[in-house]
């Protein structure tokens, strides 16, 4: 319990103390996590929206494959990433092993299936009825994408926070790829267990502190912009 | 509502251009400062042509990094002398980072399993391969010492908690430290693997320290992790220290050029030089003492 205390209160020294080290890190942990999300958001919803709306044969074979992939275990993605980065892997020769980039190939791995999954069920269960409607109304194609898009924003946020969470939790695959490395490629996660195996448990736990913090205002912002009220 | 709305877009907004806004600084100051560093490096030598800040890959045990021996000292010394390489420090068990040298995938090791390191020279993957500084291994158990081995010579220790059923932790992770006790174990003639009080954690040093100590059992460590974390380690003692076979040996080494393409052998010969020149063996030396008041390694080259 007194190392709660002393956890929090070297949180709020470390942070009022103005730390650099404390910032580069935190500030790197948002960059690769948004980074990694507005991919996975920008690949991924199209995809969702694709395979939630369209029927074809095979779909049904990539939807088993995307549900898989939403419990890829990060290590076993960040070994991937590894081997295809490595020297002598397929993408040796772009020396991206142990960088930024590689941390943020690896969380959209993992983060992809997620907002594909949960994008592409949510819009499998959009109301036949509905989209007859719309089409009798005489909307244009585009038009009936932002009328679902709209339609379906809670379901979309649930999606990009999902895979947020899944994004800013990952610590395996972050240390495989990025090898923790100081000023580089250090997130919050990865720092925490270092401090760990170094016996640091008050600034592992301060860490945690910020990173849970960090974790509540996205996800309370997010949650808030899915839960308001429409605005008709 | 709206308003709050409007409030809640605008600050996600705000905290992504922040976040953004960030790296975009972040990337400036880097290449400021490389700018900086050419300056000084072309201020030094007008014959030299631009130098290019170049990465350096050093693969190395979980030790060196948990004692903040290459955090704290080594890496940032190092820079300094030469603001051109950008080392990268990957900390693992040696095992692994041995392995990487034999693939090629780092390019400079400093590690700690002789026997291990000179079958990587012979068969051509390292070269230049230095000594640098040793340190010991200590056997630290319960502190009410269940097993009676406090000041045993090592093999009579080892072979006490086998066959008093005590609990041991080992690394299990082909470390230079397990590499260590697996040793001890075939020296004396025994094989722990199927008692079923020898614990394999897997882990690095600190987490199987912490191990032992939550399970009330003896371990094998290097002296210096064992320093840095002894105040959380409150049911733990040092059991047996000072046998001359408990030697912990650090070596440096280069990864060969000749074998592996891509190697950034300049920057590896840099850093195996610096590791053994006067200046930085004598800091070394004085690393840890005033956080634990003695020495955590003892410089060695010559």
């Amino acid at each position: 319990m007194d190392l709660i205390i002393d956890g929090l209160l070297k949180a709020i020294e470390l942070i009022t103390s103005g730390d650099k080290g404390i910032f580069e890190v935190t500030f790197l942990t948002l960059r690769v996590s948004f980074t990694a999300i507005l991919i996975s958001t920008i690949i991924g919803i199209p995809i969702g929206i694709f395979l939630g709306l369209s029927r074809f044969k095979g779909r049904k074979l990539i939807l088993i494959f995307i549900n898989i992939g939403m419990g890829l275990p990060p290590v076993i993605a960040g070994l991937t990433i590894t081997m295809l980065l490595w020297r002598s892997g397929l993408f040796g020769d772009y020396a991206l092993l142990y960088t930024p980039t590689a941390i943020i190939m690896a969380q959209t791995l993992v983060s992809l299936p997620i907002v594909i999954g949960l994008t592409s069920s949510s819009f499998q269960q959009i109301n036949e009825k509905m989209l007859l409607q719309i089409k009798a109304l005489g909307a244009t194609k585009i038009q009936t994408l932002f009328i679902l898009l709209k339609e379906m924003r809670i379901a979309l946020l649930a999606a990009i926070m999902a895979g947020f969470g899944r994004v800013i939790a990952e610590v395996g695959a972050a240390m495989m790829v990025g090898g923790n490395i100081l000023g580089e490629t250090r997130i919050l996660t990865t720092s925490i267990m270092m401090e760990v195996s170094k016996g640091n448990f008050d600034i592992a736990i301060a860490l945690s502190f910020i990173l849970m913090t960090l974790a509540f205002l996205i996800t309370f912002i997010l949650t808030s912009l899915q839960q308001r009220r429409p605005v008709e | 509502m709206k308003k709050f709305n409007r409030f809640l877009a605008a600050s996600l907004l705000a905290l992504l251009v922040l976040v953004l806004g960030a790296c975009g600084t972040n990337d400036e100051a880097a290449e400021q400062k490389d700018n900086n560093a050419d300056n000084k490096t072309e201020q030094a030598a007008d014959t030299k042509e631009k130098t290019e800040t170049k990465d350096l890959i050093l693969a190395t045990t979980t030790s060196t990094q948990d004692t903040g021996l290459l955090d704290e000292l080594i890496i940032p010394m190092f820079e300094e002398q030469n603001p051109d390489i950008n080392v990268k420090t990957i900390a693992v068990g040696t095992g692994q980072a041995l392995e990487m040298g034999t693939k090629g995938e780092a390019d400079v090791l400093l590690v700690h399993a002789p026997a291990s390191e000179e079958e990587i020279v012979a068969s051509g993957d390292a070269i230049n391969r230095q000594l640098v500084m040793h340190n010991d291994f200590i056997i630290v158990g319960p502190k009410d010492d269940p097993a009676g081995v406090k000041g045993l010579p090592i093999s009579e220790a080892f072979a006490k908690i086998m066959s008093e059923g005590a609990v041991f932790v080992s690394r299990g992770d082909d470390s230079g430290t397990h590499k260590k006790e697996l040793q001890v174990w075939e020296k004396a003639g025994l094989t722990p693997a199927d008692n079923a009080s020898y614990l394999q954690s897997g882990q690095g040093m600190g987490a199987t320290l912490q191990i032992a100590n939550e399970k009330n059992g003896y371990t094998l460590t290097d002296r210096g992790t064992w320093l840095a974390q002894e105040k959380n380690l409150t049911n733990l003692q040092i059991a047996v220290e000072g046998d001359e076979d408990l030697k912990n040996i650090y070596h440096v080494m280069q990864v060969n050029p000749e074998k592996h393409d891509k190697v950034n052998s300049d920057g590896a010969e840099k850093f195996v030089d610096f590791m053994i020149n006067k200046e930085t063996q004598e800091k070394i030396s004085e690393f840890g003492k005033d956080k634990y008041g003695q020495a955590l390694f003892f410089p060695d080259a010559k």
